[in-house]
């Protein structure tokens, strides 16, 4: 059977099974809906918070990306697991005794100010929605790639899931989806990964194969074996990188901390029902994603030595047939620089852009070795070979030789994760405008029921509004992702903090700190990003902080401006410190 | 529950956490970037150290710091008698 009939199979049973839970799950109060009555066991909310945390960006892009980084892959590793010692250890049990529904439900009653609440709400919605666009452009590519779908039927099939099982059943519909996710997505991660590392290294677990040595008789270890193909073609060595150490060190700052403070990560511990379950719940949250975890590294310095042993100064005629395949979708394509009909990779981009194929009256026109040709110009390097960092796990079971199950299977478990995360976004974006907005602010004395529709309604905007963006993506879905990071790293995260741990934070000075933090990060992010994009390189940046880590020193500002402005105005009323102090005890 | 024993239970906590996360950014920011360098001179199997803590060893150390916090605390609550009751507190 051919790789899109067992991905309609896979695809059509896991769907089937999310619209299953969809129907069970049906939520009838605004308890259920936000926060599934807070009745969630700790083992499954950790799974739960897994396929939650787990995106697109996770499982499509970050082995890929990190096979073409090396060493600087540890920023992600590191960045995306590390957020959860914080979670378990300074953020998730006190809220859980605080035992409202909502971030912005802490940060107002904490700052006892609806100014508050509505920056809150503000820096949840911006930081859920930069997220969620990437997540929908995950899900129409894996259907567009697979199924041979328009990405934007593909958004529209997600968007007609999503909005089942979200807005029917709210964060018990979600969550009890998210654990049917997180298994196909974990299935599909492993078994590919499982295959090649025993191909390579006769060590099926891939986090002991990438350190062992290699089966083809040559008694080395795959990663010097690595590191010195790297060095032949000019590549920085594999294990060592090239960003700078200060700027690998603000990044992981910032994605740990951005991952702490992220609403829909943190709401995910409102669900169970004790302080004890929701430290637990941490731990096994990031057992499950450190399975994940742990193997990315491995399978991108499987695909990336996979790579380059077929390449490499090959003959374009003698390639396998996945070669030519991906050729056709413009992810993976070579130009014959130098007219040896070999295929030369060294450093540097092939071409400029992205690739665009040379059609002529809807026909690809071939070149002299028939590959497929490009209108780019070339650029003067010596490398011939365009390949898209998506691809790497994407082609990594044809690319390994695997049956066309396995294949079908990761388009299954791209779609898993994309499709949880995305679920949970859209419930902290509904329940944002429901509960912190219209509830809280503006009708407050609303019935349950009222509340209720508003919240549906709310996430049924929510879905059509991410599809939108889906269809009209703002960039590449990791770096959309990682800004989002920065962003709640220096906003929420100091005012959280410093709300449980220092007593006599008042008002004015979390507010100061978040609109700095959030304003700061934004306009940095902003300028190099988006309004001037050629300035972004080291000399340019501010203490050589790339963008992507700038959430760092906007964590800091936060925290100074939040402090300074804190010891000008006078102390939080009594109630106020009687309550900081009562979510320090579980009981009491 | 008097005021005294919650600060001292407080205290403990507050020891704990500062504990746990000074391992938790020794292993990833020192081992794993700073040190990274340096221990990369070292290579157990196929691994140059560095490296493997960056990649692979401080994410074991972050689950297991977790369930050492974890184990520390359910034992504090009930030394102090502030664990929940089965109602959920």
């Amino acid at each position: 059977m051919s790789v899109q009939i067992w991905t309609y199979i896979f695809v059509g049973i896991t769907f089937s099974l999310y619209i299953g839970i969809a129907i069970w799950s049906k939520a009838s109060s605004t308890s259920e809906f936000y926060v599934a009555k807070g009745a969630v066991n700790p083992l499954t909310n950790g799974m739960a918070t897994a396929a939650d945390w787990m995106s697109a960006a996770s499982f499509l892009s970050m082995a890929g990306l990190i096979s073409f980084m090396g060493y600087d892959g540890a920023v992600y590793l590191m960045g995306w697991t590390g957020g959860y010692v914080l979670l378990a250890l300074t953020l998730a049990p006190y809220l859980r005794k605080f035992g409202k529904f909502t971030v912005p439900d802490f940060i107002g009653d904490r700052y006892y100010s609806q100014l508050a609440r509505t920056v809150a709400v503000v820096c949840a919605l911006t930081v859920s929605f930069t997220y969620v666009a990437g997540q929908m452009r995950g899900v129409g590519l894996v259907f567009s790639k697979f199924l041979e779908v328009d990405i934007f039927w593909g958004v529209i099939i997600g968007m007609a899931i999503v909005f089942m099982y979200a807005v029917l059943g709210g964060m018990k519909g979600i969550t009890y989806t998210q654990v049917a996710q997180y298994c196909v997505l974990i299935f599909a991660f492993m078994v590919p990964a499982f295959f090649i590392s025993a191909q390579l290294t006769g060590n099926p677990i891939p986090q002991l194969g990438f350190g062992s040595k290699l089966l083809d008789g040559s008694d080395i270890y795959l990663l010097d074996k690595l590191d010195q193909l790297h060095t032949e073609l000019g590549f920085a060595a594999y294990t060592s990188g090239k960003k700078s150490m200060q700027d690998i060190f603000f990044i992981t700052v910032a994605l740990m901390v951005g991952t702490a403070g992220l609403p829909h990560v943190i709401v995910r511990f409102f669900t169970v029902p004790k302080v004890k379950d929701a430290r637990i719940s941490v731990g096994y949250a990031l057992i499950f994603i450190a399975i994940l975890y742990t193997t990315a590294p491995a399978i991108a310095v499987f695909s990336r030595t996979n790579l380059i042993t077929t390449v490499n100064e090959q003959h374009y005629k003698e390639m396998p047939e996945w070669f030519t395949t991906w050729e056709e979708t413009a992810l993976l394509n070579w130009v014959d620089k130098n007219g040896d009909g070999r295929i030369t990779y060294a450093p540097g981009q092939a071409i400029v852009g992205n690739p665009e194929i040379n059609y002529a009256n809807g026909k690809i026109i071939r070149g002299e070795y028939g590959e497929v040709t490009l209108l780019n110009p070339l650029t003067s390097t010596e490398n011939e070979l365009y390949v898209d960092r998506d691809i790497m796990v994407l082609a990594n079971p044809e690319i390994a030789g695997l049956p066309n199950w396995v294949a079908a299977l990761v388009a299954a478990g791209g779609l898993a994760a994309a499709l949880s995360t995305a679920a949970g976004l859209l419930l902290v974006i509904s329940t944002s405008v429901s509960h912190d907005l219209i509830k809280k602010q503006f009708k407050p004395d609303i019935s349950d029921k009222k509340e209720l529709l508003f919240a549906r309604v709310s996430a049924g905007f929510a879905v059509l509004l991410a599809g939108y963006f889906g269809i009209n993506p703002p960039g590449f879905v990791a770096e959309v992702v990682a800004i989002a990071f920065g962003l709640a790293a220096a906003s929420f995260f100091p005012a959280i903090i410093l709300g449980i741990f220092y007593k006599k934070m008042n008002r004015e000075g979390a507010i100061a700190g978040m609109i700095v933090g959030l304003l700061f990060t934004l306009a940095y992010i902003g300028f190099f990003k988006l309004m001037y994009p050629e300035y972004n390189t080291p000399e340019y940046w501010w203490f050589g902080i790339s963008p992507e880590g700038i959430g760092t020193l906007g964590m800091l500002i936060n925290l100074v401006v939040s402090l300074v402005i804190g010891i000008i105005y006078p102390d939080p009323p009594v109630e106020v410190q009687e309550m900081v102090k009562s979510i320090r005890y579980p009981r009491a | 529950m008097n005021d005294d024993n919650l600060k001292q239970y407080w205290a403990i906590n507050i020891r704990y956490v500062l504990i746990l996360i000074s391992v938790w950014f020794v292993v990833s920011y020192g081992f794993g970037i700073l040190l990274a360098p340096v221990l990369n001179n070292i290579q157990i199997g196929g691994f140059k150290l560095g490296f493997w803590f960056a990649q692979q060893g401080s994410i074991y150390i972050f689950v297991i710091l977790i369930f050492v916090y974890v184990y520390l605390m359910n034992k504090l609550d009930i030394h102090f008698g502030v664990e929940e009751t089965e109602e959920g507190s």
